[in-house]
């Protein structure tokens, strides 16, 4: 039996995904556009999605638009940009009761796919160009997320070793855009933007719960027309090579010094030995029973938290931790220790038996939720690959001790980036 | 085994009382993957002023200790509980709040193993002077971390002006100063008091089946031998109606500058329905002045006062009350003061009307519905509700009948400018 998987059916100008469950109380729908992450466009798709929710022309204003949502049984509504690899991805949910549950009985999918349907293809505009007071609101609004981004110090760690580490790759780039940018943009050129992404976006329409296949794909075509594309593939390209490995050390007025480290893995989702480096991952630093957690937390005592995690579309492999400022050089080396060993396979097979189970269970879990599910589901969009789940079970369970090894040989040190209150001696 | 029925929302809930005192439910959830378990102590941060077992004098015990004790718990002489999760391939946590301390696992497979596995780890404390040292390096961490987060900053600042007494006012980690006097013999003392099975709840949600899992539970505590222990008494000092600090501003390495206004709530000494539905009108009150189809939320966002980061919350447990409004704000000042008149103009009813409450309520009905997809939501909510000898299904019951004069005397007996506190983040 398959675990969870979409019907997939080709749409003009997009894929229609459907996914039939009775586990939730609601239904979801998710829309998704997906365009490689570019230097011109990045600011433009930050702030688009915000201004289209903002309002839409049968609702002219948020109160408006929020007080139909609040009416449909408060249904939610999100907005997200992301970044996965080189591509910046936009989602439009939409999570709404299953009118099953309640004693009324109006029919909310259909509504939800109409409302979806308002927002994304009919705004608020004037002539060619977007409500000017709208786009002028989401600037500052969108200015001030950005800015807040370096009031959180462990994200800005996080964010400032990406920049330092891709320097001259579009990944460097925030997928909520830059401050400069978002001067120049105006509800012209915003508007000229988003017709350009309404036409050549790669568009993905994901619809979950307790519905009927037959009624969805009905709604989809009332509600969702778009003309063909051929959306623009990225070559994949994980393989830069380090030829000079990196250490930046930046002050600031921190109380904790926050480790962020960066490597190559060489090895991206979809990719044959992707299994062998997310279970390499795991039993490095990505759960409570691995190296990073038992040396530097448990033994050490010198973190509360230290982390590693997959950038699985970018193949790249983070690590975190709070310390000290003082106990750099001792984190430092006992993280370097731990993956030296790893390399060297120094890991018992009962560690990779653990480690594979909460893998397996944490993917289980994931999709429990709908959210989840489609993250899930959307990597193979990403990936340009045709991965089933239970493919993906299968071969994290195959994969043997000696593949772990083998895929620990690619893994290479890009950069160390450290925030820290005080002078540091290297 | 008593069972309780929700037609309506389709679930069925299991309940049964351990001869030991410990009260257990299981919701049976089919469809999904996973299984989820959360054992819970009615003990957390404020409770640090009480009689030990077998004493008959209060004592009082340093900052942070029913967290430090949360952390300690995972610890056995032979290694740690993590492990043993994950080896049976589940994922454990625990968490400390002002008035709980929670362990937790979810899995995918082996459920009556990993269920026995938390509730034998939970049953059985094992401290050392030296895991306890040990233990005070990671926590010291722990601490700094949320010192360099200006949202955690900004609300503990707001609640503690409000305070004068009340240890919801400390830090539920403590200082490194105060958990530095923490000893083993402490840690005892205060798992012996308030770990009795008497004082918990076990709460299992997931595709499990009832009738074994509750005979699995029954047989373990069978075996444990547990005495009576009589109710533990806790001590809070009188604390005075209005705020302690009418402002605070904490100069931090920001760019945006944060507000939080904080609202000091009055007869807090409530339980069941009293407080189920003073805390579901006190947060439809809340939704209508500042709910995104609000048309003072509009204004404010309009004049640049807020972002998306803009929130409201109000959390009332036996004992203490407060509201919570604010976020991210280039115009510190002004928002401060907009926040101070839309409550004032509020109890003459300004922002509340019945098309509103209405509307309203139909919102807060359907995001209770979504909730009910997470199994930690249920499992994390019920056990908070049911201390407070509330039923987490009687929300869509009360939500129904809140009226229009229910919110107005919200709005009369929340707001009064004695009881309301801001606190400021800005850059140094």
């Amino acid at each position: 039996m398959s675990i969870a998987s979409d019907t997939i059916t080709e749409k003009s100008g997009y894929k229609l995904h459907v996914v039939r469950t009775d586990k939730y109380k609601t239904n979801t729908l998710v829309l998704k556009m997906k365009a490689p992450l570019t230097k011109e466009d990045v600011t433009y798709r930050a702030l688009l999605p915000y201004v289209l929710q903002s309002n839409t022309s049968k609702y002219p204003t948020t109160p408006e638009l929020r007080s139909y949502l609040d009416d449909l049984y408060g249904a939610g509504f999100y907005v997200d940009v992301a970044k996965k690899g080189e591509y910046q991805i936009i989602s439009f949910t939409i999570d709404i009761v299953n009118e099953k549950f309640l004693s009324d009985s109006t029919p909310l999918l259909e509504k939800a796919f109409g409302l979806l349907s308002e927002v994304i293809f009919n705004p608020k505009k004037n002539g060619e160009a977007f409500d000017s007071k709208t786009v002028s609101n989401e600037i500052r609004s969108l200015k001030q997320r950005i800015q807040s981004i370096s009031d959180d110090k462990m994200r800005y760690s996080a964010t400032r070793l990406v920049e330092e580490m891709c320097k001259n790759e579009p990944y460097a780039l925030e997928a909520s855009g830059n401050l400069q940018d978002l001067e120049t943009i105006t509800p012209e050129s915003l508007f000229a933007y988003y017709k350009k992404m309404l036409t050549e976006d790669e568009i993905d329409l994901y619809v979950i719960g307790d519905i009927d296949e037959s009624e969805v794909e009905a709604l989809a075509d009332k509600y969702v027309s778009l003309q063909e594309r051929v959306p623009v593939r990225l070559p994949s390209k994980t393989g830069k090579v380090v030829e000079k490995e990196k250490e930046i050390i930046e002050n600031s007025d921190v109380k904790q010094g926050k480790l962020n480290i960066g490597y190559r893995t060489q090895v991206a989702y979809g990719d044959p030995d992707y299994y062998a480096l997310q279970l390499f991952n795991g039993i490095f630093g990505g759960f409570s029973h691995s190296k990073l957690f038992i040396n530097v937390r448990e033994k050490a005592s010198l973190a509360y938290y230290a982390a590693s995690r997959l950038e699985s579309h970018k193949g790249l492999l983070m690590v975190m931790a709070g310390i000290e400022n003082a106990n750099y050089k001792q984190a430092l080396d006992i993280i370097h220790a731990q993956m030296k060993e790893m390399k060297q396979g120094n890991f018992s097979e009962e560690e990779l038996a653990q480690t594979k189970a909460v893998v397996k269970n944490q993917l289980l879990e994931t999709i429990d939720v709908s959210r989840g599910l489609v993250e899930i589901l959307y990597h193979n969009v990403v990936s340009g690959q045709d991965i089933s789940l239970d493919e993906w079970f299968a071969k994290t369970e195959q994969t043997t001790k000696e593949e772990i090894i083998a895929v620990g040989q690619k893994i290479q040190l890009d950069t160390i980036y450290f925030l820290t209150e005080a002078e540091v001696q290297g | 085994m008593e069972k309780i029925a929700f037609t309506q929302l389709k679930e069925e809930l299991f309940h049964e009382k351990m001869d030991n005192g410990l009260e257990v439910y299981i919701l049976p959830k089919s469809g999904f993957n996973k299984s989820f378990a959360t054992f819970t102590t009615n003990y957390g941060s404020i409770d640090n002023h009480f009689k030990p077992l077998n004493e008959t004098e209060f004592s009082k015990v340093p900052d942070g200790i029913a967290h430090f004790l949360e952390h300690k718990l995972f610890e056995k002489e032979d290694g740690d509980v993590f492990q043993q999760f994950s080896k049976q391939g589940a994922s454990a946590n625990a968490f400390t709040s002002f008035t709980r301390t929670a362990y937790l696992f979810s899995s995918t497979s082996d459920f009556d193993r990993n269920l026995t596995t938390l509730i034998d780890f939970v049953q059985d404390p094992y401290f050392s002077e030296k895991t306890v040292e040990k233990e005070k390096g990671i926590i010291g961490q722990e601490i700094n971390m949320y010192d360099d987060n200006s949202d955690w900053r900004l609300y503990f600042g707001t609640i503690a002006n409000m305070y004068h007494q009340h240890p919801v006012k400390i830090d539920i980690a403590g200082t490194v100063e105060s958990i530095a006097d923490i000893t083993k013999d402490m840690l005892y003392e205060c798992y012996n008091t308030f770990y009795h099975p008497s004082n918990m709840l076990l709460f299992v949600v997931g595709p499990v089946d009832v009738e074994s899992t509750m005979k699995l539970i029954r047989d373990n505590q069978n075996n444990k031998g547990y005495n009576e222990q009589p109710e533990v008494e806790r001590k809070f000092d009188e604390e005075p109606e209005t705020v302690a600090k009418d402002k605070e501003v904490l100069r931090m390495n920001v760019q945006t500058p944060k507000v939080m206004l904080g609202i000091k709530a009055i007869n807090v000494h409530q339980s069941g329905l009293q407080l189920l539905k003073r805390e579901l009108a006190t947060n439809i009150y809340l939704e209508m002045l500042f709910g995104k189809s609000s048309p003072l939320h509009e204004e404010l966002y309009e004049e640049g006062l807020i972002d998306q980061s803009f929130s409201y919350d109000y959390t009332q447990e036996q004992g203490f009350g407060f509201a919570l409004i604010g976020g991210d704000s280039a115009k510190p000042d002004e928002l401060t003061e907009s926040l101070f008149g839309i409550l004032q103009k509020s109890k003459a009813g300004t922002g509340l009307n019945e098309k509103s409450l209405q509307r309203t309520i139909k919102k807060k009905i359907g995001s209770f519905l979504r909730s009910l997809n997470s199994p930690e939501y249920i499992a994390n909510q019920f056990t908070r509700y049911a201390f407070n000898d509330m039923n987490l299904f009687d929300v869509v019951s009360v939500l129904e009948k809140l009226t229009i004069e229910d919110i107005m005397e919200v709005a009369k007996d929340l707001i009064s400018d004695q009881r309301m506190t801001v606190c400021q983040v800005l850059p140094k």
